[in-house]
């Protein structure tokens, strides 16, 4: 897999719904240089045609009256009004809303504390099983109950998302005990982790690569570190190292490789 | 040195009101929005919570908070007639319903304290739950509220009132601000108690 | 209307009818312009010192894990700014920029000085608690400051301290909460005496029209001081209670921290404090832009020799501006699982009140028609407020959008957003201010040369510090991260901290002369030959420099509105009756 470049300006887009919000910002940043410019322009050559000399003296008529600056702004009213209506609107609609059918997607439950991210898999039965507060410790940071049947099969990464390229992913975000906020900037997603509500989300990556996870609210002493790490893999290599999991934790009867391409 | 300030006495011819008046208005106005925050609390506290109470009464005692709310209007009626008495010039009916009104509020207090102490008493305390959380801090807010009150027309009963000598319009006019502030305790309470023990 | 008065002292001059002692001439004054002066002197303490936190912060950020030279030691063992220190730091550093600097140098100190003055009254309504307004903010200050001595040091959860984490935490929280009680309280007495001032208290002829664009800035910043604040004071009440007895306002129920189970109620909600907080926080950013804007339209109209365009279109832009800013609020809170309802309308709201600003930055642009620009130093802080201001302006623009917000939230982008209206935005109309008024306020001019050389280098160090923050933001750099390499899309910008924190040295260095020039500049300054050395046409001008206790010993009386000019060029000032 290829390291991603990242510099000064927009990070890699590999996100459905990516090409859309970088062309809104690119669109708006267009819109803000062309203003600036024609202002700098206009203010540049005020201050030194009309500077203080000899000779010069101020209109102090009050006569004049300029109409191009209201036009320009009833542009730039009618412009934002269809930059809201036509582009950001339906964008954000589309995140929040058109979520993908769950048993279509790759479905995880995102945990967020302080300062580790949890990503829970539901397991070959696609079901996720109890979390219980009482079982919560270093290794089960969210309190999974093994002895739930669904809960044998759940996967619990630290730190590491990893998804199929090319299919949805659903996550229910939460956090256990402050806000934070699950950041994925390569898939221009972000959305904050708050305690006491599950937030869903969704994303679809559309190329594979080593990308990272950043929090993205003071969430404390240790929130620089909050990094994790989100992998894009081929569905072969999802496959492979999802079925090394369910060995590992089912045992090699139960786990007998099936068929990729399910919900899982 | 007031006589560098103009509108003291007098009103102002546009607005129609003195300094003090304009700037209780004011200051009033912004207690509205903290006591507005705070039962904008209240709602959202009371729309998500799991374990509130079905009725105030319940768990509150509303014989004593009716009293107190007796208390709290029989000491905005007293104060308008100490105000009143100001106007007539009578500087003795103005010290008695000055002193009611003082009176009452302590009464509000003594009902207070009987409350609060009843609820300690029975381990309920603001941590208990998010009901008991709203209670203690709204009545307390508002009871802190009482004793400025309280403050303010004990000065205005005692030292204060050796302007009515010097200075009478000036000293009626400040009655007057401190009946207003006086009244908008009192508003708060009429909301409250309604929204706490009745609701 | 001009005099000679030769006054001695550099704030008062007492013909001798009452020699007041010097604890209640100084002290404990009820004198607008003296309190001005003690809110003047003591913001400028706070925003030096919450400059020198962010340049601490900013060794860290361009030399990660490095130890900061010389003073290191002073912090910590090995000089290495810990992360402790770092959050501690960030958090006061925007607090006390926002809370104990800038809004009492705009409001306690430029509001108290001059609005009384521009109305002609002889001091503010309520001097008595004028005074009290100012030592209320002083202890505030006090404890604010005090909390850096808490056992695990001062707060540390951001000036927008979110619960829970502000509630758990485990330092000086709790002082910062009583600390911002008592700025409230500052803040709402002192914009009663405001209000009241203004309407109550100004001379025949100055109808509301007439009011100097600077009184219409401070009147209106006032009803947003009034009527914004005491959401937060609640709040800050009810995460007191949070901390200190246990309740679970914004504690949800199931906390987890560090391993354990939180021991409380819950049932409380942490978006409440986001609603309550923002609720004052936004309409505090208008307070934190209003007095600049009026500072400027002030030096604009005295330096360009003509009448402000669009007067009543700034006034009633200016009144709008203080409307809208009650209802944009959750724009600040896209990002917490809002819908597309709430969305589309605090998008709405945030989209229309840009036009009234950018509508006051086109007349101030459009006075500029046909001026004859004297660039004095206040000129050219006030010429540099406008392009600056319309990068912070324009930059608002993406993060009022929900989906561009998705990428720019809570990334450097916002900011440099923020900093780029308050810093080269309204700390440069601030200074422009101090230039301007303070021939008034002492009878001397501040050096020239010293002024040119601060903003200079001002103007262009400023601009290292903030514009590389909306290249950061593009490439998705957090906010409030202590060492942003550790993350591969923030070590590929870290090259961008060195010039940030380069650019804020020098930017340090470069207030020297300023610092300089104010503290010496009123016993060496070039005196004043009038009242109304800059030729300008509001009131303060007919008094003399510095005004006398009673402002007015001659009363004033206004005959026309500010900034006229008759046919034949001449300046005529409000005070002033010739036709």
């Amino acid at each position: 897999m290829e390291q991603p470049q990242y510099g000064f300006w927009l990070p890699p887009n590999i996100s459905t719904h990516g090409a859309e919000i970088d062309s809104l910002i690119s669109t708006l940043h267009w819109f803000m240089a062309i203003l600036f410019i024609g202002w700098g322009i206009y203010l540049i050559y005020c201050l030194i045609r009309f500077r203080a000399r000899p000779g010069h003296e101020a209109d102090v008529s009050g006569n004049t009256h300029f109409l191009i600056p209201k036009y320009i702004e009833i542009a730039i009213v009618i412009f934002e009004a269809g930059l809201l209506i036509f582009f950001a609107a339906p964008i954000w609609a589309k995140v929040k809303k058109n979520f993908p059918n769950e048993a279509e997607s790759i479905v995880v439950k995102v945990t967020s504390e302080q300062f580790a991210w949890t990503i829970h898999y539901p397991g070959r039965d696609g079901k996720f099983g109890q979390l219980k507060t009482e079982l919560i410790d270093g290794t089960n940071p969210v309190g999974l109950d093994r002895e739930d049947p669904n809960g044998k099969d759940d996967i619990l990464s630290p730190n590491i998302l990893n998804i199929p390229v090319n299919k949805p992913v659903i996550v229910q975000l939460t956090a256990k005990d402050v806000i934070h906020s699950f950041s994925l900037p390569v898939m221009r997603v972000k959305q904050d982790a708050i305690p006491g509500m599950t937030i869903p989300l969704w994303f679809q990556a559309t190329q594979t690569g080593k990308f990272e996870i950043a929090c993205a609210q003071l969430c404390g002493v240790g929130h620089t570190q909050m990094r994790g790490f989100f992998n894009v893999m081929s569905q072969e290599e999802y496959d492979t190292w999802f079925n090394e999991e369910e060995k590992s934790l089912l045992g090699d009867a139960e786990s007998a490789t099936q068929p990729s391409g399910e919900n899982q | 040195m007031s006589a560098l300030i103009p509108y003291i006495d007098e009103p102002h011819p546009v607005t129609g009101v003195t300094n003090a008046k304009l700037g209780i208005w004011l200051f009033l106005a912004s207690e509205v929005m903290l006591f507005g925050a705070l039962f904008s609390t209240l709602i959202i506290m009371r729309s998500s919570a799991t374990d509130w109470p079905a009725h105030g009464s319940d768990v509150l005692n509303v014989p004593l908070a009716t009293l107190n709310t007796v208390f709290l209007i029989a000491s905005s009626v007293t104060i308008v007639l100490s105000w009143a008495a100001l106007k007539m010039k009578d500087l003795k009916k103005f010290k008695l319903n000055m002193g009611l009104t003082i009176l009452l509020s302590f009464g509000f207090l003594v009902i207070k304290y009987i409350e609060y102490s009843s609820k300690f008493h029975h381990e309920h305390f603001p941590s208990t739950s998010t009901f008991y959380a709203v209670y203690f801090t709204l009545t307390g807010l508002h009871g802190l509220h009482v004793v400025g009150g309280i403050i303010a027309n004990s000065y205005l009963l005692g030292p204060g009132s050796k302007m009515w000598f010097t200075e009478p319009e000036r000293f009626t006019g400040r009655i007057e601000c401190a009946g207003l502030y006086w009244h908008f305790v009192d508003l708060v309470w009429i909301f409250l108690f309604p929204a706490l023990y009745l609701l | 209307m001009s005099n000679d008065t030769h006054n001695h002292s550099h704030s008062h001059s007492h013909g001798g009818a009452h020699a007041l002692p010097f604890w209640r001439k100084y002290i404990f004054s009820t004198d607008h312009k003296t309190i001005g002066l003690q809110y003047g002197i003591t913001a400028i303490f706070f925003l030096l010192f919450g400059f020198g936190l962010m340049l601490l912060m900013r060794w860290q950020l361009a030399y990660p894990k490095q130890a900061i030279p010389l003073i290191g030691k002073l912090f910590t063992e090995d000089g290495v700014l810990s992360p402790e220190l770092y959050n501690q730091f960030g958090a006061m550093h925007g607090t006390i920029m926002v809370f104990l600097g800038v809004v009492p140098l705009a409001v306690g100190a430029f509001g108290n000085y001059l609005v009384p003055l521009q109305v002609g009254a002889q001091d503010m309504a309520f001097p008595k608690l004028n005074m009290l307004s100012y030592w209320a903010y002083f202890c505030g200050g006090v404890v604010m400051l005090g909390s850096f001595f808490s056992p695990n040091g001062a707060a540390a959860s951001g000036w927008t301290s979110y619960p829970p984490l502000a509630v758990v935490a485990d330092n000086g929280q709790s002082l910062w909460l009583i600390g911002m009680v008592f700025l409230i309280t500052s803040s709402l007495l002192g914009s009663v005496n405001t209000i009241v001032t203004a309407i109550q208290l100004r001379v025949k002829g100055l109808s509301f029209m007439r009011w100097p664009i600077f009184v219409w800035a401070q009147v209106t910043t006032a009803f947003l001081l009034l009527l914004a604040f005491p959401p937060l004071e609640a709040a800050g009440v009810l995460q007191l209670m949070d901390r200190i007895a246990g309740t679970s306002f914004f504690l949800p129920s199931g906390l987890v921290v560090s391993g354990e189970a939180l021991k409380v109620s819950g049932g409380g909600n942490p978006i409440l404090w986001q609603h309550l907080f923002w609720f004052l926080a936004h309409p505090e950013v208008y307070v934190l832009i209003l007095p600049a804007v009026g500072i400027v339209g002030e030096i604009i109209a005295v330096n360009t020799k003509k009448p402000l365009y669009g007067y009543k279109t700034l006034v009633y832009s200016l009144v709008f501006l203080g409307f809208m800013s009650f209802i944009v609020w959750a724009h600040h809170m896209f990002m917490t699982g809002m819908g597309v309802t709430m969305s589309t309308f605090f998008q709405a709201t945030t989209m229309i009140i840009s036009v009234p600003s950018v509508i006051i930055l086109t007349t101030y642009l459009l006075t500029l028609w046909g001026a004859s620009i004297t660039y004095t130093v206040p000129m050219l802080f006030a010429t540099a407020f406008l392009p600056m201001f319309a990068i912070g302006g324009l930059t608002g623009l993406p993060l009022g959008l929900t989906a561009s917000d998705i990428h720019l939230h809570d990334t450097y982008y916002v900011i440099g957003h923020f900093h780029y209206v308050v810093a080269p935005g309204t700390l440069f109309a601030l200074m422009a201010g101090v230039y301007f008024w303070y021939p008034k306020i002492t009878g001397r001019f501040m050096s020239d040369t010293l002024g040119k050389i601060h903003f200079w280098l001002s103007v262009i160090a400023i601009n290292g510090v903030f514009m590389p923050m909306f290249f950061m933001g593009m490439a998705g750099v957090s906010r409030r991260l202590y060492d942003q390499t550790i993350y591969a899309h923030g070590a590929a910008a870290q090259p961008l901290n060195v010039i940030m924190s380069v650019s804020a040295w020098i930017l340090a260095v470069a207030q020297l002369p300023f610092l300089y020039n104010m503290a010496t500049s009123w016993k060496t300054g070039k005196k004043v030959d009038s009242n109304n050395p800059w030729g300008g046409t509001t009131l303060e001008w007919a008094a003399s420099s510095p005004p006398p206790h009673e402002n007015f010993p001659t009363p004033v009386e206004v005959y026309r509105a500010p900034y006229e000019y008759s046919p034949n060029k001449k300046l005529l000032p409000q005070f002033v009756q010739e036709a």
